[in-house]
C-alpha cells in the first residue's frame, strides 16, 4: 500500500517536468505588503490560484511595506533576510536596487510575455524603472470631497483645494512636501512643466511654503492612507488627499457621500523587488511565483478587488467587473482617459536628491 | 597550646592560613550569587546595553566615506579647501578608482546619501558618475578631471569637495552638530538657517508638555489615590479595577477613542452644541494640537501616577492624622502637615515614571498632536524609518538620553532618589 503510492508518487514527478523543479522550491514565502484592501486584491488575484497550483506552499504575510527600505537595510546589515517578496513604491524600488539591497532582474527571462507573444519589457514599457522593480500596479494620490458640503459647484480644479473662500471647511493633506509643494507651485501660477526648475530655488521653495500657508490653519495632515477616508467620512475635512483606491472604497464600498476630483492627480507605481542574495531554493520558489503573479491576466484580475490600474498594457482591455459590486471597474482607474486629462507624475530623481533638504525645510515651516 | 606563642597567620582547620580560607568560602558565594543573576545579567546586557552602546556610536561613526573612498579621501588631504578652485587630476583619478570598485559594491550611493545629508545634491552626482565610471577602463581613458566635469559640472563646485574633505574622518560630529540646529560651515560651526531650525523648538516642548502631562497627572490622581486608600476595601478594589480597566486596554485603542470624543464633529462638541454652549460652525478644535497630546496622554499615563501614590498612602497610619486633629490641627493643617509630607514619596515615583514615559512616547502624540503636539521621538522615528538618517536620529537619541539622565541626577540633589518609593 505504502509503496504503490511511493511509485505512483515518484511516476507523477517524472512525468511532470514542471513539477520536478519543485523539488528544489522552498515550500515557504514571506510576502510583504501593505495590508488592508490592497494586500487582499493581492491574495485574492495572485496568491491564492497560486497556492491552489502549489498546495504545500505556505504564504507569510508582513505588512511592513511602509518601512520596507528601513527594515531590508537593517536585516542586510544584520546578515539575516527574512522577505521574499516585497511590495514597494517606485521611488523605494530605485533607492534599494542602487543601494544593492534588490536583486536585478532579466525582466524579459523572469517575466511572462504577454498573450501574443510581446516580451514583457515591452508591454511593461517606461514603467520599469529600474532594473529591480516588476510594476504591478499604476495608482494616484488625489483629492476627495464631500458631496454634500461643497454647495452647488462642485470644485473641478486641484486649485479650489486653495480657496478656502469658496469652499470653507478643513483640508487633509498629507504630513510630506512631496505632491503638496508641487500643487501648491501650480496652483500659484507656475507652468507645469517648470514646477521642479522653481523648487530647485530658494525662492521657489518659499513661494511654495507661501501658497501653502494661505491654508495652513485649515489643515489636518495625515500619515496613513486611511485617514482621510475617514475624516471624510466623519465630517472633519471637505476635502483631502489620498490615494485613489482608499477613495473608490469608501465611495463605492461604503456609499459615503464623497466624490474624486482627479485633476492634477499625482501618478506613482507600485510593484515587486526581490531582496538580493537569497539562498537558491528560496530564490527559486519567488522567481516562480513572481512569472505567474505579474502576467497579463494576474494583474487584470487584480482589478476587479480594487481600482488600480494594472501596470502591463495587455492587461489593460482585460480590466471587467468588480468582484462583489459587479460595477465596471475601468472608468475608475487612474489611468483611465476620462480621469487623467490632466495629471501630475512626479519626478523621483529629484526627490531622491532634494528629500532631506526640503524635508527639514518643511517640518520647520510645520512647526512654526 | 597558647595563641600568645604562636607568632604565624591564623591556620584554619585544614592548615590553611584563615584569611585566604575565608576568602576562598566568600568567593564561591559570590559566584554562586553571580550565576543566580547571570541570566538576567547577561538578558539586560544584550537585549538593552548593547542596543543603546551601539546607538551611541551610530551617532558619531563616519567610516563610510574614508571606507568607500580610501584613495580619494588620501589624495584630498593637501587640497586647500578655500582655495575655491576644484582640486586636480591626482584627486580625480583616484575618485574614479574609488567610484569603480564602489559601483561594483553598489555602496556608492551609500556614500552620496551620507553626503546629501550635509549637502544637498551630492547624491545625485555620486548616483550619474558611478553609472558611468564603472564604464571606464582606467590605465588608458585618463585624465579624468575634465570627463567628471562632463558628466555633472557640479563636480567643479569646490563646496562639494569640501564636504567631502570635511566628512572624511572616521568621526564625525556632524550628526550632533545638526541634532543641535548647528552645520558645519567654511569657518566651524554655524547656526542653521532660520527655516532649517527645528530640534531647539522640538527638544524643549517635549519637555514643557512632558511635564504639564506629569504636573496633571498629580492634580487627576492624587484625589483618586486617596480615596482608593481610605475607603474600605471592598469599594475600594471596585474603584481600583475602573483605574486598572484602563491601563489593561490597548494604547491604540484609548488613543482612538481620544480622537472619536475630541474632533470637531465628536461626542464632546456634539454634546455642547446640543447644550447650546458652543455654536453650530464654532466648535472648539481639540485635537491635532497640543491639547488633544496632553489630554490622551494624561489619561494614558495616569494609572502610572495612581498606582506608585496609592501603594504609598496605604502605609500612611491613619493614627497620625487622628492624633493631629486631636491636638487642635484643622482638617487643612492635619492634611498639609501631617498627611502630604508622608505621601511625597509617591508622587516623586510617579512623577518619574509618568515624565519619563511622557518624554519618549511617540504613538499618542502622531496619532493626535497635529503639527504643533508632536514630541522629538516623532522626529527619531521619521528619521529611523522614513528618511534613513540613522546617524540623526542616533545623535537625538543620544540626547534624550542625555537629557533624562541630567534631570533624573538633578531630581536626585533636589528631592533625593531615596525619597522614592513604590510601596
Amino acid at each position: 500500500m505504502k509503496l504503490t503510492k511511493l511509485t505512483a508518487l515518484a511516476a507523477t514527478t517524472a512525468l511532470c517536468a514542471p513539477m520536478a523543479m519543485a523539488a528544489d522550491m522552498a515550500n515557504e514565502m514571506t510576502i510583504v505588503s501593505w495590508g488592508g484592501a490592497y494586500q487582499e486584491s493581492q491574495l485574492k488575484a495572485y496568491v491564492v490560484p497560486y497556492q491552489e497550483m502549489h498546495p504545500d506552499l505556505k504564504v507569510i504575510w508582513d505588512e511592513s511595506s511602509a518601512e520596507a527600505t528601513a527594515k531590508m537595510r537593517a536585516m542586510t546589515e544584520a546578515g539575516n533576510v527574512t522577505w521574499d517578496l516585497v511590495d514597494v513604491v517606485a521611488s523605494d524600488a530605485m533607492r534599494m536596487c542602487d543601494e544593492g539591497l534588490a536583486a536585478e532582474l532579466n525582466h524579459d527571462e523572469d517575466l511572462a510575455a504577454a498573450p501574443d507573444g510581446t516580451p514583457a519589457t515591452e508591454d511593461f514599457g517606461d514603467l520599469i524603472v529600474s532594473d529591480c522593480f516588476v510594476p504591478q500596479i499604476v495608482y494616484s494620490t488625489t483629492f476627495g470631497y464631500r458631496m454634500d458640503k461643497v454647495g452647488d459647484t462642485p470644485p473641478s480644479s486641484i486649485c479650489d483645494v486653495f480657496d478656502t473662500a469658496k469652499y470653507p471647511g478643513k483640508r487633509a493633506l498629507q504630513k510630506r512636501p512631496i505632491d503638496n509643494v508641487e500643487w501648491a507651485l501650480y496652483c500659484d501660477g507656475v507652468a507645469k512643466d517648470e514646477i521642479y526648475d522653481v523648487l530647485s530655488t530658494d525662492e521657489g521653495v518659499e513661494r511654495a511654503l507661501a501658497k501653502l500657508d494661505t491654508i495652513k490653519d485649515q489643515v489636518v495632515w495625515w500619515t496613513a492612507g486611511a485617514e482621510t477616508p475617514q475624516l471624510l467620512a466623519d465630517g472633519e475635512v471637505v476635502m483631502g488627499s489620498t490615494f485613489n483606491g482608499r477613495l473608490f472604497s469608501a465611495i463605492a464600498e461604503q456609499n459615503q457621500p464623497i466624490e474624486m476630483l482627479w485633476d492634477m492627480q499625482s501618478f506613482d507605481l507600485d510593484g515587486w523587488i526581490v531582496p538580493a542574495d537569497l539562498p537558491e531554493d528560496r530564490k527559486a520558489r519567488v522567481m516562480d511565483f513572481l512569472k505567474f503573479a505579474t502576467d497579463t491576466q494576474r494583474l487584470a484580475d487584480q482589478a476587479k478587488f480594487i481600482s488600480y490600474g494594472p501596470a502591463r498594457a495587455s492587461s489593460a482591455p482585460l480590466v471587467g467587473k468588480h468582484a462583489i459590486l459587479g460595477i465596471d471597474m475601468a472608468p475608475h482607474m487612474p489611468t483611465d482617459p476620462a480621469n487623467s486629462g490632466n495629471v501630475h507624475v512626479y519626478d523621483y530623481e529629484w526627490w531622491a536628491d532634494n528629500r532631506d533638504d526640503l524635508d527639514a525645510k518643511f517640518q520647520a515651516w510645520l512647526a512654526k | 597550646m597558647s595563641d600568645t606563642t604562636h607568632t604565624g597567620p591564623v591556620l584554619a582547620a585544614d592548615g590553611t592560613p584563615l584569611k585566604r580560607s575565608l576568602a576562598r568560602a566568600l568567593r564561591m558565594q559570590k559566584i554562586r550569587a553571580l550565576m543566580l543573576i547571570a541570566p538576567l545579567l547577561l538578558f539586560v546586557l544584550l537585549t538593552f546595553i548593547l542596543p543603546i552602546a551601539d546607538m551611541l556610536f551610530r551617532s558619531v561613526e563616519n567610516r563610510i566615506v574614508s571606507d568607500t573612498l580610501p584613495k580619494t579621501v588620501v589624495a584630498l588631504q593637501d587640497w586647500d579647501a578655500n582655495s575655491g578652485q576644484a582640486p586636480d587630476e591626482a584627486v580625480f583619478a583616484a575618485l574614479a578608482a574609488d567610484l569603480q570598485v564602489a559601483a561594483e559594491e553598489k555602496t556608492h550611493t551609500r556614500v552620496g546619501s551620507r553626503l546629501n545629508y550635509e549637502n544637498p545634491g551630492i547624491s545625485s552626482l555620486f548616483r550619474k558618475a558611478g553609472r558611468k565610471v564603472k564604464r571606464w577602463d582606467l590605465a588608458q581613458d585618463g585624465p579624468f578631471k575634465e570627463q567628471f566635469f562632463k558628466i555633472d559640472k557640479d563636480w567643479t563646485d569646490p563646496e562639494v569637495w569640501r564636504t567631502i574633505q570635511t566628512y572624511s574622518g572616521a568621526y564625525t560630529n556632524g550628526y550632533f552638530l545638526n541634532a543641535a540646529d548647528f552645520q558645519k560651515g567654511a569657518e566651524g560651526a554655524e547656526l542653521r538657517p532660520e527655516n532649517e531650525r527645528i530640534y531647539g523648538t522640538l527638544f524643549l516642548r517635549t519637555l514643557i508638555m512632558s511635564l504639564a502631562i506629569t504636573v496633571s497627572c498629580i492634580i487627576l490622581g492624587y484625589p483618586v489615590a486617596w480615596i482608593l486608600a481610605n475607603l474600605p476595601s471592598r469599594s475600594a478594589n471596585l474603584l481600583m479595577i475602573l483605574v486598572l480597566l484602563p491601563f489593561w486596554t490597548s494604547l491604540l485603542v484609548r488613543t482612538s477613542a481620544w480622537k472619536v470624543m475630541l474632533q470637531q464633529q465628536g461626542v464632546i462638541n456634539d454634546t455642547l452644541v446640543w447644550l447650546g454652549l458652543v455654536a453650530d460652525d464654532a466648535r472648539l478644535v481639540m485635537i491635532n494640537n497640543q491639547f488633544g497630546t496632553i489630554v490622551a496622554m494624561t489619561h494614558i499615563l495616569l494609572p502610572f501616577m495612581i498606582l506608585p501614590m496609592y501603594s504609598v498612602m496605604q502605609t500612611i497610619n491613619p493614627s497620625y492624622l487622628r492624633a493631629a486633629k486631636s491636638l487642635g490641627a484643622t482638617n487643612w493643617t492635619a492634611f498639609w502637615r501631617v498627611y502630604f509630607p508622608q505621601s511625597v514619596p509617591g508622587i516623586g515615583a510617579g512623577s518619574i515614571l509618568v515624565f519619563i514615559l511622557a518624554i519618549g512616547y511617540y504613538i499618542t502624540p502622531e496619532l493626535v498632536g497635529g503639527t504643533k503636539g508632536v514630541f522629538i521621538s516623532n522626529r527619531i522615528a521619521f528619521h529611523i524609518s522614513q528618511s534613513l538618517n540613522w546617524g540623526l536620529a542616533a545623535a537625538l537619541g543620544t540626547i534624550l538620553l542625555v537629557v533624562v539622565l541630567a534631570l533624573y541626577w538633578a531630581y536626585d540633589k533636589i528631592v533625593g532618589i531615596d525619597n522614592v518609593k513604590l510601596g
